[in-house]
């Protein structure tokens, strides 16, 4: 267990880069991982199969609509929406104020430069030119593949490699860059909007009183403390009962029901209790730390 | 002991309104309409902006909620790049961008531009020597949807023809428009091929001049050489050198990524060449949209061998001032 909270905490502290603004505070932000950036991808590229269907659409109803002639208008319209789409659709959006695909939008995540400078027109072209290389290629590869039956195992495999590469290249450097992101200087950090909700974690009713002794106070740390404020946030009542039974059991109290309240008053208790340390510079980590 | 209600708390609640019309405003600016704003908050953002840092640093070191903290790096992260980002119109980006920044970025890479032009022409003389010393060469050189019929086996007449019949009025402008969709993803290719240390962009480059080669052999074959100059020349000019450097910028990052400069990491040289190499195919992108209507309309339009080559030069030299002649420096 301690092990693997440590672990858990590593890999979050690992995601941690600094920004520091021109005031002086380091904003911490946090990387994109995998999931995310693979998340965001996959509903760019649904968004952008669905605005192609339209495109189609469009061309079609010309060329339905005008008869022979709207032939070439409607093949127009289509190579160009096509071409477009392809090739603008990523730069458009990140050139933006919000720097985010829809996708990426969607996720909660946002383009940045590695320096902390403003993310300019140049790093977006460069990055998103990159997906020629990393996506398009290998698809069109792959498809060609497929429909000629021609290339035989050896290019599917090749084909299959060079694909590989470059989608897990994200996997093997600690901060997530894509090929595109390595020779823009850029990385996806996260940016979720964030709801500030109430403050006061209230209790249901009129429970029983809790009074804690500082020693069934001292038994948890920061970590811990805000794994409680989670729990207490995310409202389960299934999480709510398993917690309040496995503190109870640690600090020695008695199981008097109301377990919520009973969460609310150690968790207003202790992060009273631990505000006040760190005002006299005393920070505990977590249950572990000793210090 | 009690719960009291901590410092911590009446500090959050004594901010709060604040960070709400911060958030407020942001969300609007975000939204991409800043004129949507009142001057009043324009004149508030900096102040609400510092404060939500102020906040932020002060909840960091005396606050455990960790809800609060999360919600102020968030809106302080967002603030941050709306305070600090461009704020220039999209009109007056284009306008440096096409008075100082892309002239700039292509004079830089001078280097780079020669080499993908010698490669270029080693193709054209490789593939022009091939096809005249063994004709079979041409059709091992020219992919067939290129060639369209124009190969050894058609009459002169026929060759003839296929320089100065055009499609006829009709399928003009798809014409265009498939040659410019298409020669732009080729430049892209050259561009992002560079990455592999600029291998695969050097052949493509010498493959393109290949085929150019073969097309003049054919022609030459049949006493067609001047004229079918004239066809090429027209958009050739400008296509040629958009593809040229494209291949200059591929050529660039993979240059960079194999030959960093003294002092410099891997890294940071990949990313200062790919921004600069970036902003060359930016208007990579408009020179090929120019050669394709040049060679979808121009060509079908004009068919005076002459004017033809008159176009095509004054394309080459509109070019070659607009990038290097000198400029005051900055």
């Amino acid at each position: 267990m301690a092990e693997q909270a440590a672990a858990a905490r590593r890999f979050i502290h690992g995601r941690h880069r600094t920004l520091v603004t021109p005031e002086g505070v380091d904003l911490q932000l946090n990387l994109a991982d995998a999931g995310q950036r693979l998340g965001a991808f996959l509903l760019d590229l649904m968004i952008m199969a669905g605005a192609l269907v339209l495109v189609t659409i469009a061309a079609l109803l010309l060329i339905a609509a005008i008869g022979a002639q709207g032939m070439e208008i409607g093949g127009i319209v289509w190579l160009l929406g096509f071409f477009l789409l392809r090739n603008f659709y990523f730069i458009v959006m990140e050139m933006s104020p919000r720097a985010a695909t829809f996708g990426k939008r969607a996720v909660g995540l946002r383009v940045v430069a590695r320096s902390g400078d403003r993310l300019t027109a140049d790093r977006v072209i460069a990055r998103n030119l990159m997906r020629e290389i990393e996506f398009y290629l290998p698809l069109s590869f792959l498809a060609f593949n497929a429909a000629e039956d021609t290339g035989g195992a050896w290019t599917a495999l090749a084909g299959f490699l060079w694909t590989l590469i470059f989608l897990l290249f994200p996997l093997f450097n600690k901060d997530r860059l894509r090929i595109g992101d390595l020779l823009a200087g850029t990385w996806v950090v996260q940016v979720p909007r964030r709801r500030l909700s109430v403050d006061s974690l209230n209790a249901a009713g009129p429970g029983p009183h809790h009074a804690f002794t500082e020693a069934q106070l001292d038994v948890y740390g920061i970590y811990e403390l805000q794994t409680l404020e989670q729990v207490l946030r995310d409202d389960n009542p299934e999480a709510i009962a398993s917690v309040a039974a496995t503190i109870r059991n640690k600090i020695g109290a008695p199981d008097e029901g109301w377990d919520r309240d009973f969460l609310v008053a150690y968790y207003d208790a202790m992060r009273a209790r631990m505000e006040r340390g760190l005002l006299f510079g005393k920070r505990r980590e977590d249950k572990f730390d000793r210090g | 002991m009690n719960a009291l209600p901590s410092d911590t708390r009446r500090f959050r609640a004594e901010r709060e309104a604040e960070w709400r019309r911060l958030e407020h405003i942001v969300a609007v600016a975000e939204k991409g309409s800043v004129k949507a704003l009142s001057d009043e908050d324009l004149l508030a953002l900096p102040v609400l902006y510092r404060g939500a840092l102020s906040s932020l640093s002060v909840a960091r070191e005396t606050s455990l909620d960790l809800e609060l903290i999360t919600y102020l790096e968030g809106l302080c992260t967002r603030a941050y790049f709306f305070v600090y980002g461009v704020r220039t119109t999209a009109g007056r980006r284009i306008r440096t961008f096409l008075a100082r920044d892309w002239p700039d970025a292509v004079r830089g890479l001078w280097r780079e531009t020669l080499a993908a032009l010698l490669l270029t022409l080693t193709g054209v003389l490789a593939g022009y020597a091939l096809v005249t010393s063994d004709p079979a060469w041409y059709d091992a050189l020219m992919p067939e949807g290129m060639a369209q019929g124009r190969d050894f086996r058609a009459s002169r007449e026929a060759l003839l023809s296929t320089l100065y019949g055009g499609t006829g009025q009709e399928g003009l402008s798809f014409f265009a428009t498939y040659l410019f969709t298409h020669n732009s993803q080729l430049s892209m290719l050259c561009f992002a091929l560079g990455f592999a240390f600029g291998v695969p962009t050097a052949m493509l480059l010498v493959y393109n001049g290949t085929t150019l080669g073969a097309i003049l052999a054919l022609f030459a074959a049949r006493g067609l050489g001047l004229e079918m100059g004239g066809w090429l020349f027209i958009h050739g000019t400008t296509e040629f050198f958009a593809i040229i450097l494209s291949g200059a910028a591929g050529i660039r990052i993979g240059w960079s990524v194999v030959f960093p400069d003294d002092g410099e990491s891997r890294l940071d040289s990949a990313a200062r060449a790919g921004r600069s190499a970036a902003l060359v195919m930016g208007g990579v992108v408009a020179m090929l949209l120019t050669a394709g209507l040049l060679e979808g309309f121009g060509r079908q339009l004009v068919t005076s061998d002459l004017a033809r080559y008159a176009i095509g030069a004054a394309m080459l030299a509109l070019w070659l001032t607009y990038f290097y002649r000198p400029r005051p420096a900055r």
